[in-house]
């Protein structure tokens, strides 16, 4: 195959024999009323199964998406958004120990780290870039703290990339 | 060059001379925004009236340099890459690059994640064909069929869901099994959609298998003899529709594909009918393992113990699986360390495209939009 249509013109195909039809008899092509009545009887079962659901709406399963937003159930493992949960007192579990960022592989996590009143090495920022996010997972699965997690939610659009730089820490430290 | 009518072709292209009638043939870009080329393809079509004489696909429209991107990731930050190839078979992909970071570091798998993969493959092929028969039903003008395809897709998308939290892009297997167990409904939940779908399947037969326009459309339209097929590099459904008789699950087993009694439907003609049939009669082996997988599901682990590392030793590993669309095959070569030197997949289709110039020719446009459903072609998977 050349890369774009070829320099030199290929010779014209040969014309295809007739082939026999449906409603064609295979023995001996020539037409068949048998065959056309088969062929009608065919399509009208086809219609049958449409028919079938009109009768029974039990078995339709359309759901109307944007007006049972409230309604909509996510199953446990479903990959969302990464989110840091926070305990009753706003403390998350995190230790900026930087395997999510090492893990991730778009860049999408960046750990800024600060030092304590005790001068010790906490979490500043944990800065989720959620527009190069491809939800892979594997910044949960280094996680050895259980401090992130996906969570629900797909509707992401927005109408910037402002929003979408996320900073899910609520606040520095422990 | 310019035309009569002053049109200007670009380079490389030419038209034969206008006949004494008056009539000339013509380029036709068919595509990129096509609705029956189902991604970003274009196919510039040089036609006479209405019959086609020649197709040229352009490619790269959605080219990501995803095996260049491989090179700058870890072994296992690839495998997600891999969902973004053919994103109607993530879970085997997936399951290919694991399968080849296996062997280059000698990585077993347990009982249960091997049962796993197997039936999660299975479910995988399975949703892939409901849409193509779908899709395929769309392109030929029957757009309920498209509905009754999703509908039952629907129902392995959720349990996907439930399994590994995502619908397309999977990113489920990891070396030595996979990331998470089954949950706890599992096997009932399959039994269950694989009950709705033979009564589904049997629906669909009526729909569009019987229908005579289906056949009248399909039948003798786009064949491929197996010599050509077999020139080409055609594999999968559209290879075994022309009668090569090659699964890479039958004859190079991999992960436990071996123990499992299933048949590989084969086509005569290699036309548009045999490539339907074989994906119908498809979803039905696939069903039929998945039978005997449940019946023989272990329990135990479903991976084996973690390595804090994968640093894959020098070398190239090469491995190979059955997409819903063909042969998938992943070669990497590792200079030992933690990321591959070079990571080469090798797309069904690709290969696939390829053949559609010879399948279309001496056709109509008609004929172009049925063998292009045939095909069941995922441009991203072309591109890469």
């Amino acid at each position: 195959m050349t890369d774009t249509a070829t320099a030199t013109v290929p010779p014209a195909p040969e014309a295809k024999p007739a082939l026999p039809g449906v409603q064609v008899d295979p023995a001996n092509g020539k037409p068949s009323l048998r065959r056309f009545l088969g062929d009608a009887a065919n399509l009208f079962k086809g219609m049958g199964v449409t028919f079938r659901y009109i009768r029974k709406p039990s078995r339709v399963v359309t759901r109307e998406y944007p007006e049972n937003r409230d309604t909509l159930k996510f199953p446990e493992r479903f990959r969302g958004q990464v989110i840091m949960p926070h305990d009753e007192n706003g403390d998350h579990t995190c230790t900026a120990c930087t395997l999510c960022e090492k893990a991730c592989p778009n860049g999408s996590i960046s750990i800024l780290t600060t030092k304590n009143i005790a001068s010790k090495r906490v979490l500043g920022a944990f800065v989720y870039r959620l527009s190069s996010c491809t939800l892979c997972n594997l910044c949960i699965e280094a996680c050895p703290f259980d401090a992130i997690h996906m969570g629900p939610g797909f509707e992401m659009a927005t109408y910037s990339r402002d929003p979408l730089d996320l900073i899910l820490n609520k606040k520095e430290g422990r | 060059m310019a035309t009569e009518q002053g049109y200007a072709l670009p380079p490389g292209f030419s038209l034969r001379e206008t006949r004494a009638d008056g009539s000339q043939e013509y380029f036709l870009n068919m595509g990129p925004q096509h609705p029956s080329t189902h991604g970003v393809l274009k196919l510039v079509v040089r036609l006479d009236g209405e019959t086609v004489i020649e197709v040229v696909p352009h490619l790269g429209f959605i080219h990501r340099a995803i095996e260049k991107m491989g090179e700058n990731e870890t072994f296992v930050q690839y495998i997600h890459l891999t969902d973004r190839m053919d994103y109607l078979s993530s879970h085997i992909n997936n399951l290919c690059v694991c399968l080849a970071i296996e062997k280059a570091m000698g990585i077993g798998v347990p009982e249960r994640g091997e049962y796993i993969r197997v039936m999660v493959s299975e479910l995988q092929r399975i949703q892939s064909h409901l849409l193509w028969w779908g899709a395929f039903g769309m392109d030929l003008g029957a757009v309920s069929a498209f509905l009754y395809g999703f509908k039952e897709r629907e129902k392995i998308t959720a349990l996907f869901e439930e399994l590994c939290g995502a619908r397309l892009t999977m990113n489920f297997f990891r070396p030595g099994g996979s990331n998470a167990d089954v949950p706890e409904n599992f096997l009932a939940r399959v039994k269950e959609i694989l009950e709705e779908l033979k009564f589904s399947l049997d629906e669909f037969e009526v729909l569009l298998t019987k229908n005579p326009i289906i056949r009248e459309r399909t039948l003798g339209v786009g064949a491929l003899s197996r010599e050509r097929a077999i020139n080409y590099g055609c594999s999968g459904p559209v290879g075994r529709a022309s009668g090569i008789d090659f699964d890479v699950r039958k004859h190079d087993p991999y992960s436990v594909y071996d123990r499992f009694q299933f048949d590989v439907p084969l086509g005569k003609n290699g036309d548009c009918y045999d490539r339907y049939m074989v994906r119908m009669q498809e979803m039905r082996e696939s069903i039929r393992i998945l039978a005997q997988a449940m019946a023989g599901f272990p329990e135990g682990q479903y991976r084996s113990k973690e390595k804090a590392s994968y640093k894959v030793p020098a070398g190239s590993y090469y491995a190979n699986v059955e997409t819903a669309r063909g042969l998938y095959a992943t070669y990497m070569v590792s200079d030992n360390s933690f990321k591959p030197y070079r990571i080469k997949s090798r797309s069904p289709n690709f290969s696939n495209l390829s053949a559609i110039n010879e399948m279309s020719r001496g056709g109509k446009i008609a004929d172009l939009v049925a063998i292009l459903s045939t095909l069941d072609l995922i441009i991203p998977d072309i591109d890469r």
